[in-house]
């Protein structure tokens, strides 16, 4: 029998090794020479700092109300963006709304994230009939618009931030899970994967060390796609009075009670949709820059 | 190619079970009692039993699953409890004027979304290119109930040019194809298009940009093929895939439009269902939403089938 | 002491891999979705001898690549047994983690069989860690595997697949397949996709591994030359079953099956004046799902007759330890060149 391999050295004894960049490494020194990503990237940084500080940061009474200042227009001493329907100051309202907004823009696609992706990799792993079966499933979700399942389940649910979380979560898990379904068959079926098994690791071991590597990649680029979705419909359901209840200042429920105001403010009126705009447009950009960083060498 | 379609709609079928049953459970999830809206609060404890009786709400789950279905098939949704009218017709009145809307809407996306997506696939790298994927992400970025607002304060509040809410003349029953009528559909059918024609022009761009890529051109305009007869190669090739698009397109806003309906208080499903929600009028509102849901399950079949007929590249055994 | 070395059980005589009945069919849908079955592989028994090469050859889809599958338990056969240094391959004698220690496999596709998103000691080291070996020792013995496969470690050990080159990637599926200390490696088209000159130096490579590491290769290659080059015998597959099995040199010079005589015609000479001109095997293979009657290679078999069609010849001595399954070669099997009849017929090349 063979000993030729049997004198190894300790770990001590072992010289440094010449490395090259992973592939996450190069994604970001990729990421980080384009000037868009960046952009949208400080963009989206910003509103996070905003969500995180805006109650240190306001200048105004975001929850104040004055019967005497209602609807001023922007540029009005005091109120720099104008004041809402109940006299409130916009800016402030606008700066603290960044809060919940992206809490419900956000939340659902990882929570999404995390269920759909142990669904979908657990079916394209498992294949035959439990595959089938989960598949299925999902297909009927998928049968819905996304718009029309978000307002069939929160309508029913009720309003509230939970039941739109809810609502929203249940929306996108589908939409994830074929995604981790696709990309794990597609996995699934190279040879690494058998060569993994023939050195005798289990299904878990494997899913862990060879799987989630090659699957985790093209599900969250997947999924920073929906974010911008996620605002949207997020908005879109406060917007129905379905999400977030008044006072709590949040864009898309600012938009529904200063839509009566179109005629007398119209520019303060818009404002809460330039945000909520301007947040998903650059979930969008970023979703597609760093598609175009990770495509190359995969 | 017939086993493929036979076997496209054996497959529907229990799809479409499956979305009648996410309907059945809609009023299931929803918290509260389910008697509360049919009956008075001072109803008496007999008056309870032999509603639940009569409602079926005594039966376990899976047998008023069937029964609902048996009733829904039949075009029996219920009665609306905000209107007492059968929630059937409701829904069918409002499904056709939201047809109408988005019908329009898809064309218009289907004819701006090819116009861009032909000129960005021609002029690929170029600043039209650029302009154009600009736009289209714009069409998909954008919270579509917003720019709907938007163009209300543009054309309505500032401009005076068309009405900003409304379904029809005030008065006026029913719809005509007349300037009356149609001034109303114009902004929220712009507002729909927006996302169609974002959707359809990166669609049309990537089919043309493969399309000129492909040998075949290169040979074509080496054998001194005029430009008018590569463009005819090229939409040729991009045609069945773009109007599958837009087939799906008109699926989407048919179930998707119930914001801008609502901010254009536009007479269709959209509205039907915000005002279903307000009263929590829940058979109204999972009769809408199975309506909806089933018609976005048709027309993609409808359009899958379509497909498979006209391009027979499509081997799908 | 290493953790990982296995004892030889049964002696040298005892065959290191014993392959008997083996059957595995794939379920198809058939059009209509009538249900269908591929015999990829029906009914082979073969063994392979400690310390030897068994070359395994055969046209695509003749069910060398589900044979393999099936020796490394990838998937597992429908019929038949393996027995392993006379153990029986996943039963208490031989549980599947200790038989999967001591086989190993070389894929075709050095691309597909490297984790794009792992560093090549990486990929090394994880076999042996998933036998308890900690990470440290692991990576040690993946830089020792990959000098020894002639990859600088230094140079190689961090860098990730893509930037290799076909052959060094192959190189490094190889050290990979002997991080375990595997008694056998099967290498399935091993070398088929790689240049000539590359595919030369991989050839002597193994060779070397095989020498100094008292290694046991079954080879599987459509490339004759190759396997005549690598292999002690050789083994003959058509449409799932086995046609001719026998020393290498024996087949080469006396091959008794029609099959093997046309494979080996059809074989691309180095002389120019020895060029085929007609080519003897025409047409495709027939459909493994729906084999043909009696012997399966009648359909194109220059010597078929109406036996041919009616009766399935089994696999039957032409010489020391040479054996095909052919109507010819077998004595009174209703073929007019069986052994019976004219003998001189019988070694015609």
């Amino acid at each position: 029998m063979n000993m030729s391999l049997t004198n190894i050295p300790s770990p001590a004894q072992m010289v440094p090794i010449e490395t090259s960049p992973g592939y996450w490494t190069s994604v970001g020194r990729r990421l980080a020479r384009d000037k868009v990503a960046l952009l949208v990237g400080g963009i989206i940084l910003a509103l996070v700092l905003l969500a995180l500080l805006g109650q240190y940061l306001t200048l105004g009474d975001p929850y104040g109300t004055s019967m005497f200042k209602r609807l001023r227009p922007i540029g009005t001493e005091g109120f720099p963006l104008g004041s809402d329907e109940l006299g409130r100051d916009m800016l402030s309202r606008l700066m603290l709304g960044a809060r919940l907004s992206l809490f419900m823009g956000i939340t659902p696609v990882i929570l999404a994230f995390f269920i759909g992706s142990a669904v979908g990799i657990f079916a394209g792993y498992a294949g035959g009939l439990a595959n089938a079966l989960i598949m299925r499933t999902v297909d009927i979700f998928y049968a819905f618009p996304s718009v029309l399942l978000a307002i069939a389940l929160s309508g029913a649910l009720g309003a509230g931030i939970d039941n739109a979380l809810l609502s929203l979560t249940l929306v996108f898990v589908p939409q994830i899970a074929r995604v981790a379904e696709s990309v794990t068959t597609q996995v699934r079926s190279r040879d690494y994967i058998e060569a993994a098994r023939a050195s005798g690791a289990s299904a878990f071991t494997i899913i862990r060390t060879q799987v989630l590597g090659n699957v985790l990649g093209p599900i969250f680029v997947f999924a920073t796609g929906l974010i911008s979705v996620c605002m949207i419909l997020a908005s879109g359901l406060s917007f129905l009075g379905l999400g977030v209840r008044p006072p709590e200042p949040e864009w898309g429920l600012m938009l529904n009670t200063l839509r009566t105001a179109i005629y007398t403010q119209p520019w303060v009126a818009a404002l809460p949709g330039l945000m909520i705009f301007m947040t998903s447009i650059s979930f969008n950009i970023l979703a597609d820059r760093l598609r175009a960083a990770m495509a190359i060498r995969s | 190619m017939g086993a493929y379609i036979l076997r496209r709609l054996l497959l529907a079928i229990p799809i479409m079970l499956g979305v009648a049953l996410v309907c059945f459970m809609l009023v299931q999830i929803a918290p509260g009692d389910p008697l509360v809206s049919v009956l008075p609060p001072d109803a008496s404890q007999e008056l309870r039993a032999q509603m639940i009786t009569a409602y079926g709400f005594d039966q376990p789950l899976p047998a008023q699953f069937m029964k609902w279905l048996w009733h829904a098939v039949q075009g029996d949704l219920g009665t609306s409890i905000a209107t007492s009218r059968p929630v059937f017709s409701e829904v069918m009145t409002a499904a056709i004027n939201s047809l109408r809307l988005a019908f329009l809407a898809t064309l218009i996306g289907f004819f701006f979304g090819c116009l861009f997506g032909f000129v960005a696939g021609y002029f690929q790298d170029t600043w039209l290119d650029r302009l154009a994927s600009v736009f289209s992400v714009f069409g998909v970025s954008v919270p579509h109930y917003w720019l709907g607002m938007l163009l209300v304060i543009v054309f309505s509040t500032q401009l005076y040019l068309l009405p900003a809410t409304g379904g029809g003349p005030v008065g006026a029953s029913g719809w005509a194809w007349d300037w009356a009528h149609v001034q109303f559909m114009i902004l929220p059918a712009i507002t729909l298009s927006v996302i169609p024609t974002g959707i359809i022009a990166r669609t049309v761009r990537a089919l043309v940009a493969e399309t000129l890529a492909q040998e075949f051109i290169v040979g074509l305009r080496a054998k001194g093929l005029g430009e008018s007869g590569i463009f005819r190669h090229v939409v040729k090739n991009a045609a069945p895939t773009a109007l599958a698009v837009m087939g799906l397109q008109l699926g989407y806003l048919m179930g998707g439009s119930i914001l801008v309906e609502t901010v254009f208080a536009w007479p269709g499903t959209g509205l039907l269902l915000n005002s279903a929600i307000f009263q929590r009028d829940l058979p109204l509102l999972q009769g809408t939403i199975w309506v909806l849901a089933l018609f976005f399950v048709v027309l993609n079949l409808l359009v899958d089938i379509l497909q498979t007929l006209l391009d027979p590249r499509i081997k799908r055994a | 002491m290493n953790a990982l070395v296995t004892p030889d059980l049964g002696g040298p005589a005892q065959p290191l891999l014993k392959v008997s009945s083996l059957v595995k069919h794939f379920p198809v849908k058939g059009p209509l979705g009538k249900k269908a079955v591929v015999r990829a592989v029906d009914n082979i028994s073969f063994t392979v001898q400690k310390g030897e090469t068994l070359g395994v050859v055969g046209e695509s889809g003749c069910g060398k690549s589900t044979t393999a599958r099936v020796l490394m338990q990838l998937i597992t056969q429908d019929r038949g047994e393996l027995i392993f240094d006379a153990a029986e391959v996943n039963s208490h004698q031989l549980p599947l983690r200790d038989f999967r220690r001591q086989v190993q496999m070389v894929f075709q596709d050095s691309y597909s069989s490297l984790n794009p998103r792992l560093t090549i000691e990486q990929s090394i080291a994880f076999g042996p860690r998933v036998h308890g070996l900690s990470p440290a020792v692991a990576l040690a013995r993946a830089r020792e595997l990959l000098a020894k496969v002639g990859l600088e470690p230094v140079r190689f050990a961090g860098r990730y697949p893509h930037e290799l080159s076909g052959g060094q990637r192959q190189r490094v599926n190889i050290a990979r397949a002997l991080a375990l200390e595997p008694r056998l490696v099967v290498l399935d088209e091993a070398v088929s996709a790689l240049d000539k000159s590359v595919e030369a130096q991989v050839l002597n490579l193994l060779l070397d591994l095989k020498k100094s590491l008292d290694l046991t290769y079954v080879f599987i290659s459509h490339d004759l030359h190759v396997v005549r080059y690598m292999s002690d015998r050789i083994l003959v597959m058509y449409l799932g079953e086995v046609v001719e099995i026998g020393p290498a040199e024996a087949l080469f010079t006396r091959a008794a099956h029609p099959y093997t005589r046309a494979l080996l015609s059809s074989m691309p000479s180095m002389d120019p004046a020895q060029r085929t001109l007609a080519s003897p095997l025409t047409g495709d293979p027939p459909s493994p799902i729906d084999p043909p009657s009696g012997c399966r290679f009648h359909t194109r078999c220059p010597h078929a007759e109406a036996a041919c069609r009616i009766s399935k010849p089994l696999l039957f001595p032409t010489g020391e330890h040479h054996e095909a399954a052919c109507l010819m070669s077998i004595p009174s099997s209703g073929h007019s060149r069986s052994p019976r009849g004219d003998q001189s017929m019988r070694h015609t090349p």
